[in-house]
């Protein structure tokens, strides 16, 4: 069986058959970008549905299991209904920028997507500084978040905000240094040779016990990022109501909350791609089938979003003052540490390949 | 309490904020005026009447039978309670002479709805701190509760089921099972509270420390129930100055001596115990006999003033009715706890950050309608 998911090339090749070559490839950058969208915004949606169906699993509930066959149009239909809503907004709000906000959120995390590496072909953009652009991407989220709070006239949204603010910059740190410990191993930004790399042993095996350190701390720190519990200092909702999106209503909240859920599947991948192998089957037992990594890659993205949900339905909220005392007193300075363990490490050629 | 930032030369400015009377923590119609400096409150003052219904007045104009029916729209969480209150003072001041089942019966109902009151209480404390997953748990145990409550007294949440001398009708015959089956079923999932949550190291760390209330302050302020108890101050009213059935059952008063949030929460879990160690101590024994003494259809009370407490799941519950000799009381106050134990908030949040004065309200326990009467 041979299937190509060799998307850009594939249909880089098919539009040049027709136009010339320089409006295919802008053509194929704009199809290429559209079948993202539609993916990722769908898998979004799924994503909403997945997470109600485990909150209800672990709070004796059945949940949402009406809409379509066992429930799977429930969040179809609520984005429809979404879609369909008033645009509300304060009276004194800052216009243009609270109507900006919400596509900087929802851009920066799907621009993040391109990067990853579904099967060996199936990868829209790979470019050689790849875990540099994803983190540099997500950043930008936050100044959505940001100006949102700040634009929207409204003390519980600003309050929101400013947490928002001082989590995200605090804890981005944390995830930059556990991805840029395991850099050390693959010696390589580029999200493909990073795979290449775990083909002796995913990276969590070939970097042991600093690894698997470096992982929990990313565990963690990536959790903080996407401002989800045990780090919802954010929206808070028994403290600030809603927090920084109170005034958003219909379609632009719609879009703040699918970019959590894109956000938490990023999170979720850039840790199946660095320390899991992505698209590899353990021991290589699917070798002989490319097109299958599709199915490992999402196999173990969706593995560590259930932990993260299982985190967020399990865990109380941790105050803003512990927040930023965990991320600068404890994280911090055992990623610093760390890294010169795995330096040392991997100087000394003590990593295990198989 | 000072901040880094005043000393610095940074300019710092306090603002103020509305927390509710529309807010998912204040669990009702209660406006807090927050002044806050960032993200330490500075002051804290509650505003109330958004649910006045002047339950006080409307009692000076109905009869005493009436009365009983208005104290269950009170503190809601604790309506068996409240109305065997209103019925216990009226009794007294009749001088009837109470069958021991009604007594027996009166305390069953009114540990279950203790516990009651505290599962739910349990639920929506986790949801403030930031756990949804508990609220289901404690609903859970809850509802077992009120199929009781449905099938005895005819109704869920404001049960009516004593008048003054007795009880409306007797117990129906599952009654004595259910009961047991649920303590059965509840000695197995209160521990299950404390794995979700009590042993939670981000819970112990949001808890511990907090809200703090010294036992000195606790007895100014006149806090009772479980917020006194959590500070060390002995007030528990079923012990002190026995009701009911209470003289005859064996139970410890839970107490705490560390004032925080904690302990607040650790003596309402430990009452969770206690109520069901009196509950199995009566449940098998109910005495024969009448469930009413006859009353005259019109209740005429004595010239006089007065007084019974009670202790409901949130304190010290006190009725004072001042009576002229006709069939309407001629004043009725009602000391409710909820009132008193908001007065001290503003004096253990203040220094806090704003999560400190969720958790610390929660463990507070408000019922709006108890305080806006």
């Amino acid at each position: 069986m041979n299937i190509s998911l060799n998307i850009t090339e594939t249909i880089q090749e098919w539009l040049m058959s027709m136009m010339p070559e320089g409006v295919a490839s802008i053509a194929a950058m704009v199809t290429v970008a559209l079948i993202y969208l539609i993916i990722f915004a769908v898998a979004g949606l799924y994503l909403v549905l997945l997470e109600r169906r485990v909150a209800a699993w672990f709070q004796l509930r059945i949940g949402p299991n009406r809409v379509g066959p066992l429930g799977l149009l429930q969040t179809m239909a609520d984005a429809l209904k979404l879609v369909s809503k008033e645009l509300t907004g304060t009276i004194k709000a800052d216009k243009f920028l609270y109507n900006l906000a919400p596509y900087f959120v929802i851009v920066s995390s799907l621009m993040a997507l391109a990067v990853f590496p579904f099967t060996k072909e199936f990868q829209a953009f790979d470019i050689n500084i790849g875990i540099f652009f994803l983190i540099a991407i997500s950043s930008i989220g936050v100044i959505g978040i940001l100006l949102g709070g700040w634009s929207s006239n409204n003390k519980f949204a600003l309050i929101g905000a400013m947490r928002s603010g001082v989590q995200t910059i605090s804890y981005e740190l944390s995830v930059g240094l556990s991805l840029l410990t395991m850099i050390v191993i693959t010696g390589s930004l580029q999200l493909s040779e990073i795979v290449e790399v775990q083909k002796q042993g995913w990276l969590i095996l070939q970097g042991h016990v600093p690894a698997i350190i470096a992982f929990m701390v990313y565990m963690i720190a990536g959790t903080a990022e996407t401002n989800r519990a045990p780090f919802d200092m954010v929206e808070a909702e028994s403290e600030l109501g809603a927090g920084f999106h109170t005034e958003y209503s219909g379609m632009k909240f719609a879009y703040f909350f699918l970019a959590e859920f894109i956000n938490m599947f990023i999170i979720a991948a850039i840790a199946t791609t660095v320390f899991f192998g992505a698209w590899l089957s353990p021991f290589g037992i699917t070798e002989s089938l490319p097109w299958l990594g599709v199915f490992w890659f999402l196999g173990k993205t969706l593995i560590l979003v259930f932990l993260m949900m299982w985190f967020r339905w399990t865990f109380p909220r941790l105050r803003v003052d512990q927040l930023l005392t965990l991320e600068w007193k404890y994280l911090l300075p055992i990623n610093l540490i760390n890294i010169l363990i795995m330096a040392i490490i991997v100087w000394l050629n003590l990593t295990i390949k198989f | 309490m000072e901040t880094t930032l005043i000393k610095s030369n940074f300019k710092s400015e306090e603002y103020f904020i509305n927390m509710g009377p529309q807010h998912p923590a204040t669990h009702g119609v209660l406006r807090l005026l927050l002044t806050i400096d960032g993200e330490i409150i500075k002051k804290v003052e509650p505003d109330l009447g958004y649910i006045h219904r002047s339950i006080e007045k409307m009692c000076e104009r109905d009869s005493y039978q009436q009365i009983v029916h208005l104290t269950d729209r009170m503190d809601y969480l604790s309506s068996h309670i409240n109305n065997e209150a209103v019925c216990l003072t009226v009794e007294n001041a009749l001088q009837l002479d109470i069958p021991d089942r009604v007594k027996v019966i009166r305390t069953i109902l009114g540990e279950l709805t203790r516990i009651a009151s505290h599962t739910l209480w349990w639920g929506v404390m986790g949801m403030d701190v930031g756990a949804l997953t508990t609220y289901f748990y404690g609903f859970r145990d809850r509802e077992m509760i009120n199929d009781i409550f449905e099938e005895t007294c005819g109704a869920r949440l404001t049960m009516n089921y004593n008048i003054p001398g007795g009880l409306m009708f007797d117990i129906h015959p599952n009654f004595v099972q259910r009961t047991k089956d649920f303590i059965k079923h509840f000695k197995t999932k209160l521990p299950e509270y404390d794995t979700l949550l009590t042993g939670n190291v981000i819970f112990q760390k949001r808890m511990k420390g907090v809200g703090i209330l010294s036992k000195e302050d606790a007895i100014s302020f006149g806090a009772s129930g479980p917020v006194g108890r959590g500070s060390g101050y002995s007030c528990d009213v079923r012990k002190h100055h026995p009701y009911s059935a209470y003289d005859k059952v064996t139970f410890n008063e839970a107490l705490k001596t560390e004032g925080d949030t904690f302990a607040r929460y650790q003596v309402r879990i430990q009452e969770m115990w206690e109520s069901m160690a009196i509950i199995e101590q009566l449940i098998d024994n109910i005495p024969e006999g009448d469930v009413q003494v006859a009353t005259n259809a019109v209740i005429k009370l004595p010239k006089g003033e007065f007084y019974q407490k009670v202790e409901t799941a949130r304190g010290e519950l006190g009725v004072y009715i001042i009576s002229t000799g006709t069939k309407n009381p001629y004043r009725v106050k009602f000391r409710s706890p909820g009132f008193s134990n908001l007065s001290l908030l503003n004096h253990i949040a203040v220094g806090g950050k704003i999560g400190d004065l969720v958790a610390s309200m929660a463990t507070l326990d408000l019922v709006i309608p108890d305080i806006d009467r």
